[in-house]
């Protein structure tokens, strides 16, 4: 399945390549800033940009870990219940814990 | 022909008759977006190429096949060009796991690509590998606002697929299992799921809404705004896989939820009085479902303003993510002490919790609406002169 999906992107994108139009200007090629060549521009040039996308980006890697962990209790959880029921409100608990502090520490306000 | 040989003809057969159908089905989804937005804005839409507009797509697709491919000098040519292929690549595969009927109903064969017990698992991980063909686009187009465009819309999708993640828990406590074919066929038995885990429906509807960049999420692509995002640079045929990618996320998440809370491949069992049988007959059920939700869909951009991109993120971590974490628990307290009783108790605890979820919305939204900068008050500006200056 991937391998056809894949390869009917690169088909796409072969077959246009061959048959589309090849009148390449300077002009045509520069990026969009209102007619100037921007400044800073290009790849691996150090832009910057917010940190608040790292934050995002770290709490996403915590958060998913959670999810990862709690596939497998919600899987098995009507096998290992009441038992794992305590189990799982520890480990809600902990996190909650780290979530009300993000929250204090104002990392998911945005402004 | 050796037994493993025919097998994977047949899969292969099946992949590319899945990607073709999906391909036309998205052809045809912009036209039918076209012409419902217009409806709901009492007009016709594209009407002209062909009988009512059926050739549009076919039109729009040889033009964005013959335009000039536009390669932008800053950017990173390798990068730039495989984004596309990725976002599409990522978004065709995710489709061939959800089961379209019963094992073998596909004329004696399978009526799916491919069948992992983890299914569930393998959906979200291959969606959320979108995120890279996006993430890249924007990255490798080498100027300010494709960058831009690009982290918003990654860490858009990352933050709601947390949410998306954390509301499927309830049910997989439900159920027992990732297989989608196992999901399908509790509920056959047991009433859709929707019944019981209406909340977790709700959480899942709002978070596939920003998982697909579909309105009122859809910031990344805001043209009054950013430009249009990761997709600034892009031209041809690039483009359209982008929106290829789009659109098929949109398909497979509208399979994905008729899949896991309406019933799947299966119809409404209280019709089969009227006709015998009805609520067997293969992949049709499906197709309906998925044509609501994509309807569905419409109709929300048709009506919904856009987020501010603020309001978005704390929506996402404050709203989306605890309200999921509350339904999991709440799920689990159910299951764990419920004694004797029935899944009806849990079914109506879900509703309450949607209900009060809605009915505290306005409450909640001082959570994610307000902003933390403190606005200078505003003084009246003292009268001018009438007549101007």
């Amino acid at each position: 399945m991937l391998l056809v999906a894949l390869g009917i992107g690169v088909l796409a994108v072969v077959v246009s390549a061959i048959l589309g139009p090849k009148k390449a200007t300077r002009i045509k090629l520069m990026a969009y800033e209102s007619g100037n060549d921007p400044e800073g521009g290009g790849v691996g040039t150090g832009q910057r940009f917010p940190v608040h996308f790292y934050l995002v980006a770290m709490l996403f890697i915590v958060f998913d870990i959670e999810t990862a962990f709690f596939y497998p209790l919600a899987v098995a959880y009507q096998k290992l219940i009441p038992f794992a029921f305590f189990e799982a409100i520890t480990f809600v608990a902990l996190l909650l814990v780290g979530y009300f502090y993000i929250l204090k520490k104002g990392v998911l306000e945005w402004n | 022909m050796p037994d493993w040989l025919i097998q994977l003809l047949i899969t292969l057969l099946k992949a590319v008759l899945v990607a073709f159908a999906l391909l036309t089905t998205f052809a045809y989804m912009t036209l039918v977006e076209r012409r419902l937005l217009a409806r709901m804005q009492i007009r016709l839409g594209p009407n002209r190429v062909g009988p009512m507009g059926l050739l549009q797509p076919l039109a729009d697709a040889i033009k964005s096949i013959f335009k000039e491919d536009v390669n932008v000098t800053l950017a990173d040519r390798l990068v730039y060009t495989l984004a596309p292929i990725v976002a599409i690549g990522m978004a065709l595969s995710a489709f061939g796991g959800i089961p379209a009927g019963p094992a073998g109903s596909l004329f004696g064969a399978d009526p799916w690509v491919y069948n992992f017990d983890a299914g569930v698992l393998a959906l979200l991980a291959i969606t959320s590998m979108g995120v890279y063909g996006i993430f890249l686009g924007g990255w490798a187009s080498g100027s300010k606002y494709p960058i831009l465009g690009g982290l918003r819309s990654s860490a858009q999708m990352i933050s709601y697929e947390l949410g998306m993640g954390l509301s499927l828990l309830g049910l997989l406590m439900l159920v027992g299992s990732t297989n989608f074919r196992v999901i399908v066929e509790w509920q056959s038995l047991a009433g859709w799921m929707i019944l019981f885990q209406s909340l977790g429906f709700a959480l899942f509807l709002i978070s596939s809404f920003a998982e697909t960049n579909r309105t009122p999420f859809d910031l990344p692509e805001a043209e009054q705004e950013l430009v249009a995002g990761y997709l600034t640079e892009y031209s041809a045929i690039k483009w359209a896989l982008f929106q290829m990618a789009e659109y098929v996320n949109m398909i497979t998440a509208s399979a994905v939820m008729s899949t896991l809370f309406f019933g799947g491949y299966r119809g409404p069992v209280f019709l089969d009085r009227f006709i015998p049988g009805i609520s067997g007959w293969p992949i049709i059920w499906l197709v309906v479902k998925i044509a609501l939700f994509l309807f569905l869909f419409i109709w929300v951009r048709a009506t919904l303003p856009r987020l501010r991109y603020d309001q978005l993120m704390r929506f996402g971590w404050k709203l989306v993510l605890p309200a999921a974490l509350i339904n999991t628990v709440m799920t689990a307290a159910y299951l764990a002490f419920r004694g004797s009783l029935g899944l009806w108790p849990l079914a109506v605890l879900s509703l309450i919790g949607l209900v009060l979820l809605l009915v505290l919305g306005d409450r909640v939204r001082g959570l994610w609406s307000t902003s933390s900068v403190k606005r200078p008050i505003e003084r009246p500006s003292p009268a001018r002169p009438v007549g101007g200056d």
